[in-house]
């Protein structure tokens, strides 16, 4: 039966599989299987049937525990049933995957398996998850590739059915989640033919109906629990078999053949090397390799893990072996090895322990750390030394442990006739996109195999991507990234010397660089280490100017489809004018649905592309001319291990960091994002202090703290550089003095929302205003020099009588503690962290959900989180998604406790330190910054008093003196986190009373993930998971929490109402008890104008949408009304404020009828909200 | 009494059309016209550049921040189809043409040579009766003369006379050194009627904001006297079929723009104000008035105050001009009165 072959990735595999052979498919989004998700529902969306011609039920839950219980549930009422998921997400599913196992239930759950978070969080790949249940009784079967993922998702499926035995379904998180490959699809009737109808009809009958009543999930006491739990032993011991039989029915039907223990390699092999997942992949190529060289190894693929059939698993291998190593890719500390070496000594221990062989184990690849032949084959060496190491790990340099093992990383297996090529790009100049459709067109267009992996930094603007392609005649295996190319491309010419770019290239490559400089004048304007680097290598040098191409028809930045041409027009795996018409083609498929303009605008570069493509000319030695080398970015006076793991991770050489050089519990110091000087704006921002009203606005709006302000003595300006700008200050509180406005054009995003917001226009020429943008570039080296000068004038102090820190005008003087972040340019959710950090943040514990803001807060390398002047600044956090408020919780539990014994050992100890200051501490009023102050210096006293004591009541109270000064605890999250999987334990600690703030940064989906749908999503919006458009209202969690009634509750948008927004934080902090501020944080995922986010804001609370709204429980104590509306009623139409998002405009493309539909119904949800808060108002 | 006319080879029940507007948006929309009365309705423009904009303004949206951090490699769900080419507007018309009896005018506004043949062929083969090319163009380029401009317009008219068979009328805008002249090169381009005279977006200026606001004000039926005047030195003149359309509000303004020459009167503003009833009220006066001064039919009147028939034709030319500001001269019929 002919199949088609088609390039993709094991998520969109493994659920074509899930989707057609489920009936209920319970979603939650994490990555890396948010995917899986996404495509469920966007087929079930499109009405895409499963195998039983129906369209299976997708639904989003709240949390992955939530998805557990429903698909616990929905199996339970009879129907096949399926979810996705990862990590912590496969974490909270535990207690129903017991209890689903326990009760023989045929389900499949398929996960990318990915790391769990410990010392820090990890997105990538390992086994540590899968690991985590492997108690629980579920089987669990491990695909190390693409097409396995779709294979195995069939057999699982069939087996599971057949068994009764629930089934873990893994294959690795990135590496194979995300790798697109050239895979033959599975038919309909491939599927057919190994689902057994029967066992279907059976799961049916055990279903509970109320037509033949039964009761399942009884509580057992311990007269017959253990008894009932030994009865499954006879299906468990059934699968291995029925696992194969289905595999054996499998090869059967498509010629592909897996067994429990796949063996590879020399059949009379010493040395076997045993492991799952995608290593095996590479491990396989490896092995044969060696083999063809005449070494004797050989490897063992584990792909029935559980139930882990020792005798199979022995038979897998040749009785010639004399030592297997075993390697497992997750880490359980303090066991007595990792769980797959258990299994095996085990396998062999119960054998005939004198038959056994040399064991020895290892740990490779956590958090996708890459897994070479190299490392292969010093693995499969090492059993060859005389004392080898055991318990080793390979991949890193363990200079503490002494566990890792060398290897030679210039080892290599990769046949001649594969085609290997890197490319090096941005994430907005589309070489990614450009790269999935070129494997798309090799893998599926020509009979060439194809395989294509792409690496991102963790950054959310200006972000560094790295593709990995190779293609050849065979089905490509190796899953590690190029690390041999024959092809680079390097699509920004300021990547040049600054990341190691043509490190991959072998000699004789081809070198493209997307360059402004021509094939004559490119040369001169090369460090000259890479001058050297392409002679020494023998490159073919290629250049083009990709964005003066996409300039001129109007692409902007998106330089894919130039860069694209390109490379075919190199590589020749097409005739030239074949590859062009294919181009073509995939332009048209890819566009074509997004209108004939956009197919025209890039079927227009491609032509100019062929002609813009030049060869430079290298000479035999580098030339006296070149550019200068670029430096580091960090500072020399941090500290050496500080310097070293953050230089590195910055220079993309995170990988040659040893063990040593990192700190052992996650903790890294704060205020290094200002070390990066990242320079990715293209434009910035300009003040004209002329027409600038000094309003601050620009400031409080920046995403990125670049516009900052002070206000100085004119003397301190005499020794500014020359060009420094600086005004007559208008404040009534400070007269005679200068104010400056200064621009950080080196960490400027260039997203212009400070030009947007801002008011000030040039009375003669109106559109100029008192920010304009102009080019980054000229403005650089001058910008960095004024940036330092302004840096060093002293801060506006935060403690005087003269100002009150409660007005925008005078917020933008105060130093915002957060700043430089990774954030989306035009973020909208960072502003309110920068006014929280200015506000507080001097004494701010924070507690940080996971998602967007835990990512730009907290993924290395550097933390936009800083300190001020004294070394005091926000100390933060992320424990998990779920947990959030409970974490921030029991902050302030810990703080309140300790203050407490803090002020009895004051009180206990008056003497020593003296009445007076022992009154004053007790009695500080720190209800102001002024009282803050006076505390700290109380206290400092305190510690002066007591200095040197060795009595462990004054020791003890120095340990906690400082708690004595009030501190902030901000729970910080986003809706997701809010709405959905912490809401249970946000409403618990609003409930308890305890004095924390949570600010939940709501932009109305799951952002970080790719914008899924909460329970935040507007009605009528499209998001992930409600492809359709949201059929339902947004949830109102204000009004939710006023109902305790001692909750300060406040709805803001800043680009609404910043000085509402200002006051609602400082009475929520204020307030001695929770606080819930909700934000309205515009986002990427809106399809909005990014430059125009606050005015989004606007529409929104113009529109009756967002009403702005503060409860403060204060009140009633006053005997006044507790809720203030702060927002006029509604003066647009709802559409007017929502048709200008893509969020909902695509609706109204996509489905007018339905769109129409829901947004007369969200009309009129704003005009029932709007009665009910008016009525809230008036009471 | 017949009230019957015909406009670009279409007989029509009466010479009320209904032009562009919001209301031929949705089907419903359409039948509502189609029941209230009108004899034809001029469907709302097809502007190319919207499309253009739409097209490039989705792809954007999609595109933007995609395939740049591992976590988010999209933001939104790809969909089936998003409607971005001209294939709801040929979808309506191809509703319309089943759903009601009365003529469907296609109405176009190209940027591009390609653009206007396209669709235009596109609309025809939708099903579309006639089309009328809405040649809505703001020349601010001071290089650019009026020769080149008038080019422009006949190049246009030319080339969709060519790529279609159905008849084809051309609004224009008032604005050109010698609108008669400009009328007759459009009729020998191939134009069967010509539509006088577009309303150009004038926006207003914000001094609170210091920012230029559309601003859209519906018409007056002052506003006829500029069409009114121009059918009326038209008629007869230029074998093209006349068609006014601004300023139409009462029976009064259809009865004066019949007589002037014109073909048919087409409203809008009125009835976005006061609903499609008002053609049925309009119609009946219409009615009552040929009663009352013993009219049997529309084209009995049609062009008979038009310049070539009046008495004093010097009184729609400019020599005219001062007498007219001295004396508000009465005119026989009142037709004249506003």
């Amino acid at each position: 039966m002919k199949r088609s072959q088609i390039c993709t990735d094991a998520n969109e595999a493994a659920a074509y599989v899930a989707y057609k052979t489920n009936e209920v498919i319970a979603i939650y989004p994490i990555t890396p299987s948010s995917p899986m998700g996404e495509w469920a529902d966007a087929w079930a969306t499109a009405g895409e049937k499963n195998l039983w011609g129906t369209v299976p039920l997708v639904q989003e839950m709240q949390s992955e525990g939530g998805a557990a219980g429903a698909i616990h549930g929905s199996l339970q009422a009879g129907a096949l049933s399926t979810t996705f998921t990862a990590s912590q997400g496969l974490l909270l599913m535990i207690p129903n995957m017991f209890k689903i196992a326990g009760e023989l239930t045929s389900t499949v759950f398929h996960i990318s398996a990915r790391t769990v978070a410990t010392h820090a969080l990890s997105i990538f790949g390992d086994h540590s998850d899968a690991m985590a249940i492997r108690m629980t009784g579920w089987a669990m079967l491990f695909s190390n590739s693409v097409q396995e993922a779709m294979d195995f998702a069939l057999i699982a499926q069939a087996a599971t059915l057949k068994s009764r035995v629930p089934f873990l379904h893994a294959f690795d998180g990135f590496r194979t989640s995300h790798e697109v490959n050239k895979i033959e699809v599975l038919t309909e009737d491939d599927m057919r033919a190994l689902i057994d109808e029967d066992a279907v009809w059976a799961h049916r009958l055990r279903a509970l109906s109320p037509d033949r009543p039964v009761i399942r999930g009884t509580a057992q006491n311990p007269d017959v629990f253990f008894q009932a739990r030994e009865t499954i032993n006879p299906f468990y011991a059934a699968v291995p078999g029925m696992v194969q039989g289905v595999m054996d029915q499998f090869a059967a039907q498509t010629g592909r053949a897996y067994h429990l223990f796949d063996y590879v390699g020399a059949p009379d092999a010493e040395r076997v090397v045993v492991l799952m997942g995608s290593g095996c992949e590479t491990a396989d190529e490896t092995v044969n390799y060696l083999v063809e060289k005449g070494e004797r190894v050989g490897l063992v693929k584990v792909r029935l893990y559980r139930p882990f059939d020792c005798a199979a698993f022995l038979k897998a291998l040749p009785p010639t072996v004399r030592g297997v190593v075993v390697l497992d890719r997750t880490k359980e500390p303090g066991a007595a090895g990792e769980p797959l070496y258990q299994d095996v000594v085990t396998a062999f221990s119960e054998r005939d322990p004198q038959t056994t062989p040399r064991i020895l184990t290892g740990r490779y690849g956590l958090s996708s750390k890459e897994f070479t032949p190299a490392m292969v084959k010093a693995v499969l060496d090492e059993l060859t030394k005389e004392t080898p190491k055991n318990h080793f790990t390979v991949g890193i340099h363990d200079d503490v442990s002494h566990t890792s093992l060398d290897y030679d990383p210039s080892f290599g297996v990769e046949p001649p006739d594969v085609a290997r090529a890197v490319f090096w790009g941005l994430g907005s100049d589309g070489t990614v996109s450009a790269n999935k459709n070129s494997i798309k067109i090799i893998g599926e267009e020509t009979d060439n195999f194809a395989q294509g992996y792409f690496v991102y930094d963790s950054k959310k603007s200006g972000s560094l991507t790295v593709s990995h392609l190779r293609y050849g005649p065979r089905p490509i295996k190796s899953a590690y990234l190029v690390n041999q190319a024959n092809f680079v491309a390097v699509h920004q010419f300021g990547f040049v010397g600054r990341y190691p770019v043509l490190e991959p290239a072998i000699e004789g490559a081809t070198f493209l660089l997307n360059s402004p400089y021509g094939p004559e004048e490119v040369w001169e304007n090369l460090p000259r280490s890479v001058q050297e680097q392409i002679i020494g290598k023998k490159l073919r040098f290629y250049v083009i100017d990709a964005y003066g191409i996409a300039k001129s028809v109007g692409l902007g930045v998106r330089i894919n489809t130039i860069m694209q041409t390109c490379f075919f027009a190199l590589n020749g795996v097409i005739p030239r004018e074949e590859a062009i018409e294919k181009i073509k083609d995939s332009i048209k498929k890819t566009y074509g649905r997004r209108g004939e303009a956009v197919v025209q605008q890039n079927f227009a570069v491609v032509d100019k592309a062929l002609e813009s493509l030049h060869e430079v000319k290298v000479p035999a030695e580098p030339g006296d001319r070149c550019a200068p080398e670029v430096k580091s970015p960090v500072p020399a006076d941090v500290t050496e291990a500080a310097k070293y793991v953050i230089e590195g991770i910055i220079a993309w050489r995170g990988d040659e960091v040893p063990v040593s050089a990192l700190p052992v519990d996650g903790t890294f110091p704060t205020g290094t994002a200002a070390w990066e000087k990242r320079n990715i704006a293209q434009e910035v921002p300009v003040w004209e202090p002329d027409i600038c009203i000094q309003c601050g606005k620009c400031s409080l709006v920046c995403p990125h703290a670049v516009i900052r302000a002070k206000v100085v003595e004119p003397a301190l300006l005499e020794n500014a550089p020359e060009g420094f700008k600086s005004a007559s200050a208008k404040w009534r509180e400070l007269p005679d003095q200068r104010y400056v406005l200064q621009v950080s054009v080196e960490d400027c995003t260039g997203c212009a929302v400070c030009v947007e917001v801002c008011p000030a226009k040039d009375k003669s020429n109106v559109g100029r205003k008192a920010l304009n943008m102009a080019q980054q570039l000229p403005l650089r080296a001058q910008g960095a020099k004024e940036w330092d000068f302004f840096l060093n004038l002293p801060d506006a102090p935060k403690t005087t009588e003269r100002i009150n820190y409660n007005t925008i005008k005078n917020v933008q003087l105060l130093i915002p503690l957060f700043e430089f972040s990774g954030a989306c340019a035009g973020c909208g959710e960072t502003p309110y962290l920068g006014l929280m950090s200015r506000l507080f943040g001097d004494r701010a514990l924070i507690a940080n959900a996971t998602g967007c803001s835990s990512i730009y807060g907290g993924n290395l390398p550097t933390t936009p989180w800083t300190k001020n002047r004294e070394g005091r600044g926000p100390a933060w956090s992320n424990s998990l998604f779920e947990d959030n408020a409970e974490f921030g919780m029991g902050m302030r539990l810990a703080l309140t406790q300790q203050e407490t014994t803090a002020r009895r050992l004051v009180d206990l100890l008056r003497d020593r330190i003296g009445a007076e200051l022992a009154d004053a501490l007790l009695s500080a009023d720190m209800s102001s910054p002024e009282g803050i102050a006076a505390q700290r210096a109380r206290v400092a006293r305190l510690k002066a008093a007591l200095q040197g004591s060795e009595d462990t009541p004054a020791k003890l109270l120095l340990s906690l003196a400082d708690t004595l000064v009030r501190k902030s605890v901000w729970i910080v999250g986003g809706d997701g986190w809010a709405y959905d999987i912490g809401y249970g334990g946000l409403d618990h600690v609003l409930a308890s009373g305890h004095n924390v703030n949570l600010l939940v940064l709501d932009t109305e989906v799951y952002s970080n993930t790719g914008g899924q749908a909460s329970k935040s999503t507007g009605r009528g919006a499209v998001a992930k998971f409600a492809a359709g458009g949201k059929p339902r209202p947004k949830k109102d969690l204000g009004r939710m929490a006023i109902t305790y009634g001692n909750v300060y509750v406040a709805q803001v948008a800043m680009g609404a109402s910043d000085t509402q927004t200002v006051r609602a934080f400082v009475e929520a902090e204020a307030y001695d008890g929770p606080s819930l501020i909700i934000a309205y944080s515009h986002c990427i995922a809106h399809g909005i104008d990014m430059r125009r986010g606050m005015n989004q804001q606007k529409l929104a609370v113009d529109s009756g949408y967002w009403p702005l709204y503060r409860y403060n429980p204060a009140l009633a104590a006053e005997g006044k009304n507790p809720f203030q509306l702060d927002s006029k009623p509604p003066t647009l139409p709802l559409k007017d404020y929502i048709y200008t998002e893509n969020r909902y405009r695509m609706l109204m493309q996509s489905d007018p009828r339905a769109a129409q539909a829901l947004l007369e119904l969200a009309q009129a949800d704003v005009e029932e909200k709007w009665r009910i808060y008016q009525q809230l108002a008036a009471a | 009494m017949d009230t019957t006319t015909t406009y670009l080879g279409l007989n029509l029940k009466n010479p009320i059309v209904a032009s562009a507007s919001p209301i031929s948006h949705t089907l419903d929309g359409i039948r509502r016209l189609e029941d209230g009365g009108a004899a034809a309705f001029v469907m709302y423009s097809l502007f190319e550049e919207q499309i253009i904009h739409e097209s490039r303004q989705l792809d954007h949206y999609l595109t933007y921040g995609t395939d740049s951090f591992a976590e988010a490699l999209s933001y939104f769900p790809e969909m089936e189809t998003y409607n971005t080419g001209p294939e709801e507007y040929l979808e309506l018309i191809r509703k319309a043409k089943e759903t009601v009896e009365i003529p469907v005018i296609a109405s176009l506004n190209g940027v591009s040579s390609g653009g206007w043949t396209r669709y235009a062929r596109l609309m025809q083969e939708a099903g579309a009766d006639a089309l009328e090319l809405n040649i809505y163009y703001i020349p601010t380029d001071p290089h650019l003369t009026g020769a080149q401009v008038e080019q422009m317009y006949v190049d246009v008219v030319r080339e969709v006379r060519h790529s279609v068979s159905i008849p084809l009328a051309v609004k224009i805008g008032p604005y050109f050194s010698s609108t008669a002249n400009m009328a007759l090169r459009l009729s020998e381009a191939g134009a069967d009627g010509l539509v006088l005279f577009n309303r150009f977006y004038q926006p207003d200026l914000d001094l609170e904001m210091l920012e230029v606001v559309p601003s859209l004000q519906l018409s007056t039926s002052y506003e006829m006297r500029l069409p009114l005047h121009w059918v009326a030195i038209l008629y007869g003149r230029i074998s093209v079929d006349l068609a006014i359309t601004t300023g139409v509000h009462t029976h009064m303004d259809v009865l004066k723009a019949m007589m002037a020459g014109a073909n048919v009167a087409m409203m809008t503003s009125e009835l976005l104000q006061n609903g499609v009833v008002r053609i049925r009220e309009i119609l009946a006066e219409i009615e009552a008035w040929m009663d009352e001064y013993e009219y049997v039919s529309v084209a009995q009147m049609r062009g008979s105050m038009s310049q070539r028939n009046v008495a004093e034709p010097a009184a729609f030319e400019r020599a005219n001009y001062m007498k007219t500001l001295h004396s508000f001269r009465s005119d026989p019929t009142g037709m004249f009165r506003g």
